[in-house]
């Protein structure tokens, strides 16, 4: 079977920034990508979990999409500007995917 | 003042959020599940809500409402100086984190809120219906207030339309003035139907959901090393001085023995939903720990456990109930 480059990106962020996050996804012409819950962790700011998390301000999601390679930078530039000054992760993968028509 | 002190701390709601607190602190693994924990927060709104419009429907509407929620709005825009201020002289806090945690404290809790609603309940004190309109009204003006404070120093916050959005329809507003005019709307008809839903079922509900807070609570205290002696001291200070300010423009305005009660306690309190999710969009710099920590580890269980009584017995001796 035939399998086709891609990236998948995976972003972490503060519950509170993900509606910029994904319309900055969209404004770099990003349309598949889901969101999961992070059940807790620990890094710079300690270990934390959103076991009593009853602010919106203080829970974590993770982005994952998966994009065709030449949507990389784009993709990458318009989450940076949204994750800059807050807490969050950025990973970039290479996968291979088996319908390249989808991303 | 003893007697309503001791009636308080024996509260079967009292006494769930100190069964909470003391299992977080003893790492038990109790706790409530995330989806429950938010379906009684929003029953608790809905029914906090419907009660205070059905009873304004009954009551109507007079001059104190326009007063009360003028003087909520503007306690709501002062009490984050002097937090402001209060920190920087008790505190070793960044200038950054100190504006940040004023503007929870000039803004509301809503739980101690309904807390307080309850004790007044159960002293057989009545309040005016239209304080639930007030408690929302003091939500988002600390906001603006703490973004003041933190650009007349060297960092900058940022503000946005988008931003004011979240935070003037944040869920628990939306819900708690919806349904305070539904229940204006409907009025003591309206709640005649759904009483057996919203009225009886209330403590015990709001029992569990202490239950909850108390372990939250009890989880923040464990990380209480992020706060020094005199942010501490602030915690406990500072709803004190934030009652004195209410309890002076309940007085002004003239409420009643319950209705002063209230707005003592929404000066009281201090926010630990709508204002970290701002701070954490328009200020990431600023260190959730700390305000986290400082109004539900420290604030909140004083308010509950003392403030209540205190405030309530204050408002008696003053307005001659």
């Amino acid at each position: 079977m035939q399998k086709h480059e891609a990236k998948r990106v995976e972003i972490m962020i503060e519950t509170v920034m993900l509606r910029r996050l994904t319309e900055a996804l969209q404004s770099a012409d990003v349309t598949g990508w889901s969101v999961l819950p992070v059940l807790g962790g620990s890094g710079r700011s300690g270990t934390w979990s959103r076991e009593g998390q009853i602010s919106r301000g203080t829970g974590m999601v993770q982005v994952v999409c998966l994009i065709r390679p030449e949507k990389l930078e784009p993709l990458l530039e318009a989450v940076y500007l949204v994750v800059e000054r807050h807490i969050g992760v950025i990973s970039v993968s290479d996968v291979k995917v088996l319908r390249a028509e989808r991303f | 003042m003893l007697d309503l002190a001791i009636a308080n701390l024996l509260s079967p709601i009292v006494l769930s959020f100190v069964l909470g607190m003391a299992a977080a602190l003893a790492r038990s693994d109790l706790s409530v599940p995330e989806a429950v924990a938010k379906g009684i927060s929003i029953y608790l709104l809905f029914a906090i809500g419907f009660k205070g419009g059905a009873s304004l429907a009954s009551h109507g509407i007079d001059l104190t409402l326009g007063l009360s929620l003028g003087a909520g709005i503007i306690l709501s825009f002062v009490l984050p100086l002097l937090a402001f201020s209060l920190l920087r002289v008790l505190s070793g806090m960044s200038r950054i984190d100190a504006a940040a945690v004023a503007g929870h404290y000039g803004s509301i809790s809503i739980v101690t809120f309904v807390a307080a609603t309850s004790v007044l309940s159960d002293a057989g004190v009545a309040s005016e219906s239209y304080m639930v309109a007030v408690a929302a009204a003091m939500e988002a003006p600390a906001i603006l207030s703490a973004l003041w404070l933190i650009s007349r120093g060297s960092d900058n916050a940022e503000m946005n339309s988008d931003l004011w959005r979240e935070i003037l329809l944040n869920g628990s507003i939306v819900l708690l003035l919806g349904s305070f005019v539904i229940g204006m709307a409907t009025g003591p008809e309206g709640l005649a139907k759904i009483e057996s839903f919203i009225v009886s079922p209330f403590q015990g509900v709001l029992c569990i959901f202490l239950l909850d807070m108390g372990l939250i609570a009890g989880r923040g205290l464990r990380q209480a090393n992020v706060l020094d002696r005199g942010a501490v001291v602030f915690g406990f200070v500072m709803p004190l001085l934030g009652a004195s300010a209410g309890l002076l423009a309940a007085l002004l305005v003239g409420l009643s023995t319950g209705g002063t009660m209230l707005l003592m306690t929404l000066s009281a309190s201090a926010s630990y939903i709508a204002v970290p999710a701002a701070m954490r969009v328009a200020v990431p710099q600023a260190n959730p720990s700390i305000y986290l920590t400082l109004s539900l580890a420290v604030t909140f269980p004083f308010n509950l456990v003392l403030g209540l009584p205190i405030y309530l017995a204050v408002a008696q001796m003053l307005t001659g109930a």
